[in-house]
């Protein structure tokens, strides 16, 4: 098993089915009465936030309690950082703490990768500027599984905001791990650089991708945010232009086949890259990927944590 | 560094055994400061300091362009003295101090200062590099004639860490200069193009990682720009740093048309790719950023064939809590000063053999003798023969050394060579016929305080 969880690359084929398995069986325990397992006893988790995240950081603070982690969150924006600490003395006294793990989110890409050259413990990346956000990638994956089964040969359509989205560079490369097939959809302007080298199709026309015309058919298509925050302007002339060439209108959800879900990995601009139609139909997975998360970062959690010492009997027999 | 009063004349010095450009071996007597006598075997006055050459090459020593010594203002990252010291150990016998201290370099009092504390540690001639703009700010023009006038006696002037991106303003300095024989040395970039949160050449790889791209033609659409603008109103432009190859393109382009264009390149970006910024370690973190290998292949040729005038370091230091940040957010640049010649061996003398032609001989050129002109140096990058000021450095070619970050003259440790083994040893150093360094060691400094018998140097460069 890996060390820490920095990127979707670092997940080879067995490494991403195992941990998705797992998944599948932490799945299970949302539905009892007592959640929890006393798989991550004794253990300390921080949840060390440079950047604001109320989704995320729930979601890795739910599945270390259920695991019986004790769970700090620590939220670095405004507190040391902003007093002008450096990110190695921010780290490295977190760290002085005890702590087993860290999950980390940063503004800025790459910062997730620095720290584990300062800490000896597993880092996570719970999202890293525009770079990568791998568990984001695999509680996707999870959703998908269950909607879809086998991803071998599946058509997943990524539509929106590439350029900086985490959540797509991280979808790409696992996507193409598990043998999914993935078009990115997106104006030239958010299209990344370098894009053509990576393990997908591309195309600026939604309307022909979703029919099935550019690809073939769409198994799946994943709405992403239009980051509106990060663009310092003119990525395009105005958000109905937007909606009109990217937005998942009514007429395009029609498009899709009966068996494609929706996803978005939230929050959600309704009106902007998807309307309310379509992101509370029935085919919006939407918040059964907020429910995976939790299980897919039990998951992660266990096997950093725990999955060296404890043989996979062990996690069947606790979850049992 | 402990400096005993100097003599009022420093002593003889008999570099013995020595290849001057590489060529055959001669003995080279200093005496005055000048070159005073060159021949086969020649005998040592009385009192002469003789220093074994070891038939290592005799070059003029190296002016550095760009140099950013950070005093005033952040001297827990480098001093005037630390980086003088740096740069006698790489060779150096003058270093162009740019502007963006704090305060900025932009009056005759703040760029005085720089040259006093440079002539107090008397290790290298620290040239000021004056602000274009009033606080590199890119509105007004800096005090630009004052400067010129002043002590200091100002020839480069440059906004380095902004572009002078407004082309009024642009020209309006252009024209400026031309009274005092000055030149404009551009940071080339677009800021709308490279803005702000540029880091990583923009490519695939700034894609996969996800950090902000910083296109190549945010350089080149500058420089395209300023030559024209250098054409129209006569002026001398330098350009700072080339990084890409559409760049030197359109360098050749303006060259070939006549126009008073020159520009250097950092020995780092002959030879560093932007590959190297998939761990995301800041250290190689620079401005402009590391660009893909076509680029520092046609960065080679430029400078083999001329179209680049001059290497210059870009001496970046940075004290470690400025780099132990995420990419992103770390400071832009890497020492440059004491790995200079070795990293442009490396680039540009693949497996001993000269590439493109590229020989001793245009390495002195592009070290000394252009960058000496560019920024009217006097007494420096003087060819070497008799009565010439004897500012040379004599290098072993076949040395090899480890750099260690932490065993550099600079306060900082910025540099990503800590480790490696580089060609070229930098022996014996003389400014104005002092030894700076001996033995490849600083030598003790001699204080100029209070001589200014070498002034009468002045004059003699051209």
């Amino acid at each position: 098993m890996i060390r820490h969880l920095l990127s979707a690359a670092d997940l080879d084929l067995a490494t991403a089915t195992t941990l998705l398995d797992s998944a599948e069986q932490m799945f299970a325990i949302q539905h009892r009465e007592v959640k929890k397992l006393p798989t991550l006893r004794g253990r300390t988790v921080v949840n060390l936030f440079f950047e604001d995240s109320t989704r995320t950081r729930s979601s890795f603070e739910i599945a270390g309690k259920w695991l019986s982690a004790d769970v700090i969150n620590i939220s670095a924006k405004g507190s040391s950082v902003s007093k002008g600490e450096s990110l190695r003395d921010t780290a490295l006294t977190v760290a002085a703490m005890g702590v087993d793990a860290l999950v980390v989110r940063h503004a800025s890409s790459g910062a997730v990768a620095r720290i584990t050259e300062w800490v000896q413990c597993p880092v996570i990346n719970a999202g890293d500027g525009t770079h990568e956000h791998p568990t984001q990638a695999l509680l996707d994956a999870f959703s998908l599984r269950q909607r879809l089964g086998e991803l071998r040969g599946r058509h997943v359509v990524i539509v929106g905001d590439l350029t900086h989205s985490r959540v797509a560079r991280s979808n790409v490369l696992l996507l193409a791990t598990l043998g999914a097939r993935v078009t990115l959809v997106a104006p030239p302007t958010l299209m990344p650089s370098g894009v053509a080298s990576w393990k997908c199709d591309r195309s600026w026309d939604l309307d022909d991708v979703l029919c099935g015309r550019a690809f073939g058919d769409v198994d799946a298509v994943m709405m992403l945010r239009v980051q509106r925050e990060r663009m310092s302007g003119g990525y395009f002339p105005t958000e109905r232009e937007y909606a009109i060439g990217y937005g998942l209108s009514p007429r395009r959800l029609a498009l899709l086949p009966e068996h494609a879900p929706v996803l978005h990995p939230g929050p959600m601009n309704r009106g902007l890259e998807i309307s309310s139609a379509a992101a509370d139909s029935a085919r919006s997975i939407v918040l059964d990927q907020v429910k995976a998360g939790v299980a897919v970062r039990m998951s992660v959690l266990y096997h950093l944590l725990a999955g060296d010492q404890q043989p996979a009997p062990v996690l069947e027999e606790a979850v049992r | 560094m402990s400096r005993p009063t100097s003599d009022q004349q420093p002593r003889p010095i008999l570099l013995r055994g020595v290849r001057p450009l590489g060529g055959d071996v001669v003995d080279v007597l200093v005496s005055d400061g000048r070159i005073a006598q060159l021949g086969a075997t020649l005998d040592a006055p009385e009192h002469a300091l003789v220093v074994d050459g070891e038939q290592g090459v005799l070059l003029p020593s190296f002016v550095d362009l760009h140099t950013h010594l950070r005093e005033p203002g952040r001297e827990d990252a480098e001093t005037i003295e630390s980086g003088s010291a740096a740069a006698a150990l790489g060779g150096f016998g003058c270093v162009h101090a740019m502007a963006n201290t704090s305060p900025v370099g932009d009056t005759a009092e703040i760029v005085e200062q720089v040259h006093r504390r440079g002539r107090r540690a008397g290790l290298v001639d620290v040239r000021p590099v004056g602000a274009v703009s009033k606080g590199l700010a890119g509105i007004e023009l800096a005090e630009i004639g004052n400067m010129a006038r002043s002590a200091a006696g100002v020839r480069v002037f440059s906004d380095d860490g902004h572009c002078v991106s407004d082309a009024r303003l642009m020209r309006r300095a252009l024209e400026y200069i031309k009274p005092f024989d000055a030149v404009v040395a551009q940071h080339a970039q677009d800021p709308r193009l490279a803005d702000a949160a540029s880091c990583a050449h923009e490519g695939e790889l700034s894609g996969k990682l996800g950090l902000p791209g910083w296109p190549s033609v945010a350089e080149e659409s500058v420089i395209a720009r300023d030559v024209m603008l250098a054409e129209h109103t006569g002026s001398r432009l330098h350009v700072c740093h080339v990084s890409t190859a559409g760049s030197v393109e359109v360098i050749r382009w303006a060259k070939q048309r006549g126009i008073d264009v020159t520009a250097e390149v950092t020995p780092h970006h002959l030879l560093l790719t932007v590959d190297l910024l998939a761990d995301y370690d800041p250290v190689f973190k620079v401005n402009p950023p590391l660009r893909p290998h076509e680029d520092v292949l046609a960065l080679r040729a430029g400078l083999a064939d001329g179209t680049i005038d001059a290497v210059a370091t870009d001496h970046a230091p940075h004290a470690a809590h400025d780099k132990d940040h995420a990419f992103a957010d770390a400071a832009f640049g890497m020492l440059g000063l004491q790995t200079a010649l070795g990293v442009v061996l490396q680039a540009m003398f693949a497996d001993g053999r000269p590439v493109d032609g590229f020989g001793w001989a245009e390495l002195s050129d592009r070290m000394s003798v252009r960058p000496a002109r560019i920024g009217r140096v006097a007494g420096h990058g003087r060819p070497i023969a008799v009565g010439e000021p004897a500012n040379l450095t004599v290098i072993d070619p076949d040395g090899r050394w480890r750099v260690v970050a932490a065993e550099l003259a600079s306060l900082s440790s910025n540099t990503p060579y800590s480790g490696s083994v580089l060609p070229g040893v930098v022996r014996t150093t003389l400014l104005r016929g002092r030894p700076t360094v001996l033995d490849a060691r600083l030598a003790v400094a001699e204080a100029l305080d209070g001589h200014d018998d070498f002034d009468d140097l002045v004059g003699l460069s051209r």
